[in-house]
């Protein structure tokens, strides 16, 4: 340290004490702050307003922000009162490790809009096949056991356009958070649960009242009725002040403003299910609860470009539904050989699980993907066993309704080009993809 | 899969301890004759029943059980779309919009998400004219009121008769004309393996 910062530190000190000895609010001693501090380059004390004190924020040159997405069809046309809130997708590609901040997690809006909910006047109704159906407080389910947990979150639609130039464009449709509040299995031993009972529907309070069916069986294992993420309350985006989080399991399952649960012997197909049970594809319904394994190599991914030949470090993240990775393999070669990554621990169930592979680039053309094996012992397929999976051309695949066919887990390819840039690795289609929203 | 619980939470739930303090407050509960409103207190002793307006606002199921008394015919429910708004957005006889089209429409097309005539229930409709509409007033309507729009929405889809009269009966008579269309889910557990699991080409 040097003799300039030490002294002006005691001088800090000195004035500090003599605000005290006036009684000055903190914040005057902050607001002199960079005046004191005239410096060749600016002064970080420079964004020292007390606001940012009060609440963090983040360098100025860190800029990042979610990405907007476009109308889709369920939003055309359609008479709002308020203001319309679009949707958006978490920047993939700029982020590190495994937890998503909540400000980038991505948002999903079906219909309705975001209710502004007063958590003095929220409560949660537990009623339907129970011994005592109960009402429960905010500040009720507060003073019950709590656990936190590690887990993604993702929309069944996170392929939104699988050709899309970057991986925000392609997989930004899921983030991963720990999540924090009472088992919901513990609310169901509240009421007491009656013979028969083999599903649960989960209401929510916004204005669509998104109503989702859940197996019992899934209720009772490891489903949260969560006020907390990363360390705060929810966030209205997610949920302010109670959502359902059903880990593993397709977006669509994790009401959020929960305000009901109601317990019953048979699945309800609501407005929300109804597309997601239609025939003629028997293996939706099978595929429509935990998600499939999965991963993308995040980092160097569609739009980076590589600086200079030699050593890179291949990065992404992986995931599965059904518990923990078990392990990844990188490609290089565009999928001749494989050779299995590092993941950085911990790897946690049904939790994004980073990996990465040092690589040395010599400048030719490569092609990088990445293949999730998860603990039930899944591989994540390619596009082309996806497609033949589902019985389907490549064309068809493309061209059918996201939601009606299930999650669009194939391997992503980037390619690298002789000059570094970094382009999606999927082959163009001529079929117009159909934006799930 | 691992306990979800906390464990503290048998010790007051669960524990042999608690029962006995358990079954000796319910006999001295007996014994004071106040068994009314404790006798199926919650382990916890946390929440409230629901009051009478929470009990009124049900979610319906698929088979109608549910269902309130009350009753509507389409000619009602023609007076009740214009009256309560339902025309502002789906336009003067459910067909013009702007918002969703509520009279005929295409599964595929880009504005109509779910046409009435795809929907798998009867009492679905019901529930959802009840519980969300009209948007920027959900749960005005009462119970007949909601029987009558739908009536009339079932009706003018050709589904039910002009003067068929719908109530908790006759609705869950009603066939949907695509229910075949569709597939309950199946049975979830914790083990049951999903989807390419004959892909592995390994």
């Amino acid at each position: 340290m040097s003799k300039t910062q030490t002294s002006r530190r005691r001088f800090l000190k000195k004035s500090a004490a003599a605000a005290g000895l006036v009684a000055a609010p903190p914040s005057l001693a902050l607001a002199a702050e960079p005046a004191a501090a005239a410096a060749p380059t600016r002064s970080m004390l420079d964004n020292n307003s007390l606001e940012s004190v009060l609440y963090g924020r983040r360098s100025r040159f860190v800029t990042t922000t979610r990405e907007v997405e476009g109308r889709s069809h369920y939003d055309t046309p359609r008479i709002r009162p308020e203001p319309y809130r679009p949707s958006a997708r978490t920047p993939l590609a700029e982020l590190t490790g495994t937890i998503t901040p909540t400000s980038l997690h991505f948002t999903t809006q079906h219909y309705y809009g975001i209710p502004d909910i007063n958590p003095a006047e929220h409560t949660l109704l537990v009623e339907g096949m129970v011994e005592r159906p109960l009402v429960f407080t905010m500040a009720e389910l507060r003073r019950m056991p709590f656990v936190s947990r590690i887990h993604f979150l993702e929309c069944v639609g996170n392929r939104p356009n699988p050709l899309a130039a970057t991986v925000t464009g392609t997989h930004g449709r899921m983030g991963c958070s720990e999540w924090t509040g009472v088992p919901l299995s513990v609310l169901l031993n509240e009421v007491g649960l009656k013979n028969g009972a083999s599903w649960v529907i989960a209401e929510a309070a916004d204005r669509g009242k998104h109503t989702k069916s859940l197996p019992l069986a899934k209720a009772l294992d490891d489903v949260l009725v969560a006020y907390g993420q990363n360390g705060e309350p929810v966030r209205p985006d997610h949920g302010y002040p109670l959502r359902l989080l059903v880990p593993g399991f397709e977006g669509i399952y994790n009401v959020k403003w929960l305000k009901r649960i109601k317990v019953v012997d048979q699945p309800y197909l609501s407005f929300q299910e109804h597309s997601r049970f239609l025939t003629p594809n028997p293996k939706t319904q099978r595929d429509a609860y935990d998600f499939g394994p999965n991963s993308v190599i995040t980092q160097p991914s569609g739009s980076h470009e590589l600086q200079g030949h030699g050593l890179h470090v291949i990065s992404g993240l992986a995931w599965s539904g059904a518990g923990k990775v078990s392990s990844v393999e990188v490609s290089t070669d565009g999928g001749h050989t494989w050779q299995e990554a590092e993941l950085a621990g911990p790897v946690l169930p049904k939790a994004h699980t980073r990996f990465h592979l040092p690589w040395r680039w010599n400048g030719e053309e490569a092609v990088l993907q990445s293949r999730c094996l998860d603990e039930r012992g899944q591989l994540q397929p390619t596009e082309d066993e996806y497609a033949r999976y589902w019985g389907l051309t490549r064309g068809q695949l493309y061209g059918t309704i996201q939601s009606q066919l299930g999650y669009c887990n194939w391997i992503q390819p980037w390619k690298v080009s002789a000059d570094g840039k970094v382009t999606n690795g999927l082959a163009p289609t001529d079929v117009v993809v159909d934006v799930h929203g | 899969m691992g306990s979800h619980r906390p464990t503290w939470w048998w010790t007051f739930t669960g524990s042999a301890g608690a029962r006995r303090a358990a079954a000796v407050a319910a006999v001295v509960m007996l014994l004071g004759a106040a068994v009314h409103a404790q006798e199926a207190a919650s382990p916890s002793g946390l929440g409230r029943p629901p009051t009478a307006a929470e009990e009124r606002d049900r979610i319906i199921g698929p088979d109608g059980e549910d269902l309130p008394p009350g009753s509507g015919t389409s000619a009602q429910g023609e007076m009740v779309f214009g009256r309560r708004g339902c025309s502002n957005c789906h336009g003067p006889t459910g067909s013009e919009g702007p918002s969703i089209q509520l009279v005929g429409g295409d599964v595929t097309t880009r504005t109509n998400y779910w046409p009435i005539r795809h929907w798998p229930f009867a009492p679905s409709i019901w529930d959802y004219i009840r519980r969300v509409m009209p948007y920027d007033r959900p749960g005005v309507l009462t119970d007949d009121e909601a029987y009558a729009v739908t009536a009339y929405l079932l009706y003018r889809n050709g589904i039910i008769g002009e003067n068929d009269v719908m109530d908790a009966e006759s609705l869950r008579q009603v066939e949907m004309p695509r229910r075949d269309d569709y597939v309950m889910p199946g049975e979830w557990t914790p083990e049951t393996r999903r989807g390419f699991e004959n892909l592995a080409p390994r």
